[in-house]
Parts: structure tokens; C-alpha cells; sequence
């Protein structure tokens, strides 16, 4: 059921979306539109001319074997973000969704950590994982690993996803939370009398009801990882060591803004942005079409 | 093939709350057994108790000479219908039934052949492929109760499974049910609120309210013999006219009965009337202003009020306001509205009860 309203002007409905058009204008389309013209672009080292190179600067930026190993790296970074972060966000809905004592204050704290910001939660791991500060770190060494993600680019690797992840698991827990809670009991209890012992039941009826979840999670996390994760590599790692957490987002920022080389780095974003319409593009089809009952 | 036996079985909880507050019925081997009561009277909470969804805060439950209390749902040897069916989503109608007996291990030629046997009964054979979101509300029906008696279980139990049908469906798939369990002759455990469901599937018709057993037995003993003022009021609809015996020409009318002095309230049956200007000994005569005429067509019902304004009896569910009187009178032409009648009971008809409707006297 749809409500419609009537409008005695017809100029009135114009004016009230005005706002929300003007703010996505100026604040996607233009610097959108600006990415585009400014990557067929060149300057001079002095900002004295400016040319048109056609395809020059994607001719450049592909030809790196850097930027390559950007790509790549944003990929497995995507991954292992939406992997872990999905996953322990199952785990932890599942149980806060068997009737516990307290439950609803689990539940909360579970999604305060999503109101903390990017950069904060970079902050926060790094003080838990810094070799010389780091509380979790002197633990790490009491064990014998040599933990030192300020050398070690795997390692620091590894703290970007898994601050990214921890970060994440809030809103992945809530989503999981609400299709687990929309899921009939009594389909549940029919698998119990079923004969489906707990793990059975959870991988046979529980988990592909929940598929529709998963997908649109999944897209949303690798979305996130791709972009928000920029706080993170900003103030955790600076995309170092030797380019270890460089990811394609930040890539764009060091070239841009660092490197000064804007023809280029706006080229980059002009890739970042049609990969990000393609997996939009592709969970709106498959959302819409497939994972529904 | 089992009997099911319920010894003292309490449910009470957490908060305190009594739920089942002791019953004790047994359903014998091939039985069909229908719980009966309004809403809130604790029949689906029991019925989830025999299943093993809900834990037993006392007493025990027997399933097939074996005490069930602390055992899971999935090893009772049991097979539950819901209300709202419960299928798999996400699985076709031939997994649907099958998922249970591969729980089980069972090999898939012998699942096949299930499958296959029960799809034919219930008519369902060309539907196997399709997913339940294709299926209409009976055809789904049918499929919950297919995957229930694929199992070949030693109790069936349904938890008013025809509840969110339409009113034809429902009268259909009635039959049906009972058709297969007399076939099948498996113990069966039905839950319902619907009175004239309860009098036509069962063989023991056990009446509860509040959480109690108001009355166990054969369903037209019920219907003839009601223990309380409640079962006589929510067995049979239009239900039984309940009089307080508080008025004096009441009473002065069963002035000769022995068993009327212990009495404190009078039922009558609505089609137990007839309009007549004659006196039978015995007999009680109502003088009623008619109110409202219904016509059903095999039969009309009169509604009409007594000359006197009456204290009525507590509120029970189905029961009419103070001093109103149901009259049936077989075929379609009845008084006409404002006539002045006189309704006459005859005495082996007269349902008398003690004055707070717990007990029956005669």
C-alpha cells in the first residue's frame, strides 16, 4: 500500500527535492564529473599549462607494476575483511538470538562500535598493537613472536583487517540479528522434530534462509573495504611499510595529494568508481532476482 | 503404534506464571485425541510439551511405555503439523518431506518410494518439484502433512493446523485428516479452538480452560452431558441457554424435582425448545418477546427475551447477556419480530448445575 499525496502546486514537490538534488550535485556528480575531465588531463611541473592527453594518464597508471599490486592488494584486503567480519558477526548473532539472561544488553553493547569512526579505531589498535606501547603487542612478544608491524608488511597487513573487520562486525551483527529474528520459529522447531540436530539445523535451514543477508552483507563489507578503510590505513599505517597496506583508495590520495600528480590519481579514481558501480550493479540484479523465497 | 499417557503434567514459568496446572488424560494406541478450548487456555503450550518444545515443570509424559520428559524432540518418535506449516522455504516439496528421513540416514531409494507413496495419497504428485511459495494454503497443508507422515512416526501431532484456511478448505481438509489417521491408525493429538472441529475428528474430546481439564470424553457424551457451565456453554454453537435459578417462577417450575433444590443453574439447549402452547408435565415454559430472527435455512433461530430481567450467569465465552434466550426451530419460517412465544423444554432435556457452574447435579 502506497500513500499518495496531491500537491496543489506543482512547483512545490520540485522545491522540496531541490535540497537533496543540490546536495547530490555538488557533492558527488561535480567532484565525479571534475575526476573524469581532470584524468584526460596533464599539467606542467608548475601548473603553468595544462593539456589533453586522451588516454595517457589510464596508459601510465596501468603500465605500473605498482599499481597492479594495489589492485591485488584491495582485493585480498576486501576479502579478508568481509570473510572475517561476516563471520564473527554469524557467530556472535546466532548466540545473542538464543533467549539469554540479559540479552538485550549484550545485544547493545554488541553495536556500540559501530558509532566509533574509522580513524579512532585505527588509534585504538594501534595502541593495543604498537611493538614498543602496545599491551596486546608485549603479549604477542611474551609468546616468542617477533611482533613488529612497523617493519613487517604482512603484519601490518593483518592489523589493518583486523581493526577493519572488528569495526564492521557491528553492523553485519545487527543486520544478521534481524534476518535471524525474521526467520519463523516454527521452521526451526519443524527441523528440531526433523531429526536436525543444532549444526545440522544451522547449515541446512538456518543458513540459507539467511542467504539473502549474507549477499547484500557481502557486498556492502567489500563496498567498505574498498573506501572507509581509508581512516584506518591513514592513521595506522600510512599505506607503509614499503607500500605493504597501499590500497587502491589510498593509492589515489598519495599520488593526488602527495605525488601531485592529479591526472593521474584522478584516473585511478575513475577505475575505483567503475568497479564500485559494477558490484552495485551486479547485487541489485542478483538481490532482486535470485536469494528471495 | 503408541499410547500416550500424561500423569499430573504441570507447566509453570519463570515469572511465576501457572500455565498447566496438572493434567492427566491417556490416548490409546490409534487414538485420535482433540484438545479443545479458548485462547489462552494452555492446549497448544501442552500439545508443544508432548512434542518436547517446551520443557515439563512436573509430572511426566509417556510416549509408547517410555517417560519423554527429558528427551529431545527429535528422538519422542513423533511428527508435529503447524498452524502456520513450517515448511522449508527454500527447499522443493519432495525435500521438504524427504529432509527428515535423511536426518535419519535412511537410504535414498527408500526415501524415493516415501516420498513418492505419501505424495499419491495426498494428491501431490506433480507438485514434487515445486517450492512451497508456489503452492496455495492447502496445497501447503498438505505438504506439512506429508512430511509428517513420511516418517511413519508413533504419534501425530497437530497444532491447529487449519486454522489460515478458508472456511470450504477447511471442512474438506477436516475429512481428509480423518481419513488418513484412520487409514494409518496413528495416535493423534489435536489442538483446536473450533468446537464443531473438535466434535467431528475426535474419538476423546478433552475440553480444558485455564490451564485445567474441564471435561474428558466421547464427544456426543460431552455434548449430552456437560460437567460444567463451561463446557456446556463452549461445546455447541449457538451455545446452551444458561438461567440462574435465582427467580422465584424458575424455581416453582422445578418445584417437584429432588435434584433442582441442590441446583443454582438451568441449561437448556437452543434446538431442545419447541413453541408450543401446550403443557407437558414436567416440562419448563419460558413466555419470550422475540427479538431477532436468524434464518440458516434448514433451521431459524430465535432470539428472544425473558418478561423478566434476569441476573445473568458469569461471563463465559459464547455465552449470552442476561435474560436472552436462544430458541431453535427446525425449518425457515420462525415468529416474527415483537410476537410473543412460549418455549417449552421438556424435562429429560434440562441440564442442571450447582450455583457456581462447577459441578453437574442432573
Amino acid at each position: 500500500m502506497q500513500k499518495q499525496s496531491v500537491f496543489q502546486s506543482k512547483l512545490l514537490p520540485y522545491a522540496l527535492v531541490a535540497p537533496q538534488l543540490a546536495i547530490v550535485l555538488i557533492f558527488f556528480y561535480w567532484p565525479a564529473a571534475q575526476a573524469v575531465v581532470q584524468s584526460f588531463l596533464l599539467q606542467d611541473a608548475f601548473g603553468l599549462s595544462t593539456s589533453f592527453v586522451w588516454f595517457e594518464n589510464y596508459q601510465d597508471i596501468l603500465s605500473q607494476p605498482d599499481y597492479f599490486a594495489a589492485i591485488v592488494r584491495t582485493f585480498v584486503f576486501s576479502f579478508a575483511i568481509a570473510f572475517s567480519s561476516l563471520s564473527s558477526a554469524l557467530l556472535l548473532a546466532v548466540m545473542a538470538d538464543k533467549p539469554l539472561r540479559g540479552g538485550t544488553l549484550y545485544r547493545t553493547l554488541l553495536i556500540w562500535p559501530y558509532a566509533v569512526a574509522p580513524p579512532v579505531v585505527g588509534v585504538l589498535w594501534v595502541f593495543m598493537l604498537h611493538p614498543s606501547l602496545g599491551i596486546l603487542a608485549r603479549g604477542l612478544r611474551g609468546m616468542g613472536i617477533d611482533w613488529n608491524p612497523l617493519l613487517d608488511g604482512n603484519q601490518a597487513a593483518l592489523l589493518i583487517i583486523l581493526a577493519a573487520a572488528w569495526k564492521q562486525i557491528s553492523y553485519n551483527f545487527l543486520f544478521f540479528l534481524a534476518g535471524l529474528q525474521s526467520i519463523p520459529k516454527s521452521v526451526i522447531e519443524a527441523a528440531a522434530i526433523d531429526g536436525a540436530r543444532p549444526m545440522r539445523r544451522f547449515w541446512t535451514v538456518t543458513f540459507p534462509l539467511l542467504s539473502p543477508t549474507i549477499f547484500f552483507l557481502l557486498v556492502i563489507n567489500i563496498v567498505y573495504a574498498f573506501f572507509d578503510t581509508f581512516g584506518i590505513i591513514d592513521t595506522m599505517t600510512r599505506g607503509g611499510p614499503a607500500k605493504a597496506t597501499e590500497t587502491m583508495v589510498y593509492k589515489v590520495y598519495v599520488d593526488g595529494l602527495l605525488g601531485g600528480n592529479l591526472g593521474g590519481s584522478a584516473a585511478q579514481s575513475v577505475i575505483l568508481m567503475v568497479i564500485v558501480i559494477g558490484l552495485t550493479a551486479i547485487q541489485f540484479r542478483f538481490v532482486e532476482r535470485k536469494v528471495t523465497y | 503404534m503408541a499410547n500416550v499417557t500424561l500423569r499430573n503434567v504441570r507447566k509453570t514459568y519463570p515469572g511465576g506464571f501457572e500455565a498447566i496446572k496438572g493434567i492427566d488424560f491417556e490416548v490409546g494406541d490409534g487414538q485420535f485425541c482433540v484438545l479443545v478450548g479458548p485462547s489462552g487456555c494452555g492446549k497448544s503450550t501442552l500439545l508443544r510439551m508432548v512434542a518436547g518444545l517446551e520443557t515439563i515443570t512436573g509430572g511426566q509424559i509417556d510416549i509408547g511405555g517410555r517417560v519423554v520428559n527429558q528427551v529431545e524432540p527429535a528422538d519422542r518418535d513423533i511428527a508435529m503439523v503447524f498452524q502456520n506449516y513450517a515448511l522449508y522455504p527454500h527447499m522443493s516439496v519432495y525435500n521438504n518431506m524427504a529432509y527428515g528421513l535423511r536426518n535419519r540416514g535412511m537410504a535414498e531409494p527408500e526415501i524415493r518410494k516415501r516420498v513418492e507413496e505419501a505424495a499419491r495419497i495426498l494428491e501431490l504428485a506433480t507438485m514434487l518439484d515445486r517450492k512451497p511459495r508456489q503452492l496455495s494454503g492447502g496445497q501447503r497443508q498438505r505438504v506439512a502433512m506429508g512430511r509428517a507422515i513420511v516418517r511413519q512416526p508413533k504419534v501425530f501431532l497437530f497444532d491447529e493446523p487449519l486454522s489460515n484456511l478458508d472456511a470450504k478448505l477447511r471442512i474438506a481438509m477436516r475429512v481428509e485428516i480423518r481419513k488418513l489417521q484412520r487409514r494409518l491408525s496413528t495416535t493423534s493429538i489435536y489442538v483446536t479452538h473450533d468446537q464443531l472441529e473438535a466434535m467431528t475428528l475426535a474419538d476423546t474430546l478433552v475440553v480444558m480452560n485455564g490451564g485445567v481439564v474441564e471435561q474428558i470424553g466421547n464427544p456426543l457424551e460431552i455434548y449430552q452431558r456437560p460437567a460444567t457451565t463451561f463446557v456446556a456453554a463452549f461445546i455447541g454453537a449457538p451455545p446452551m441457554n444458561l438461567m440462574p435459578l435465582t427467580s422465584d417462577e424458575l424455581r416453582s417450575q422445578l418445584a417437584s424435582d429432588i435434584n433442582a433444590s441442590e441446583a443454582g443453574i438451568l441449561g437448556i439447549r437452543p434446538e431442545d425448545f419447541v413453541i408450543s402452547s401446550e403443557s407437558i408435565p414436567g416440562a419448563i415454559v419460558l413466555g419470550l418477546t422475540v427479538e431477532a430472527v436468524e434464518h440458516v435455512g434448514a433451521e431459524t433461530f430465535v432470539y428472544g427475551t425473558r418478561q423478566r430481567e434476569e441476573q445473568g450467569v458469569a461471563a463465559n465465552p459464547g455465552e449470552l447477556p442476561p435474560g436472552e434466550v436462544i430458541v431453535r426451530v427446525p425449518g425457515a419460517t420462525g415468529p416474527a419480530i415483537g410476537q410473543r412465544i412460549r418455549a417449552v423444554a421438556p424435562r429429560e432435556k434440562l441440564h442442571l448445575f450447582t450455583a457456581d457452574g462447577r459441578r453437574r447435579v442432573g
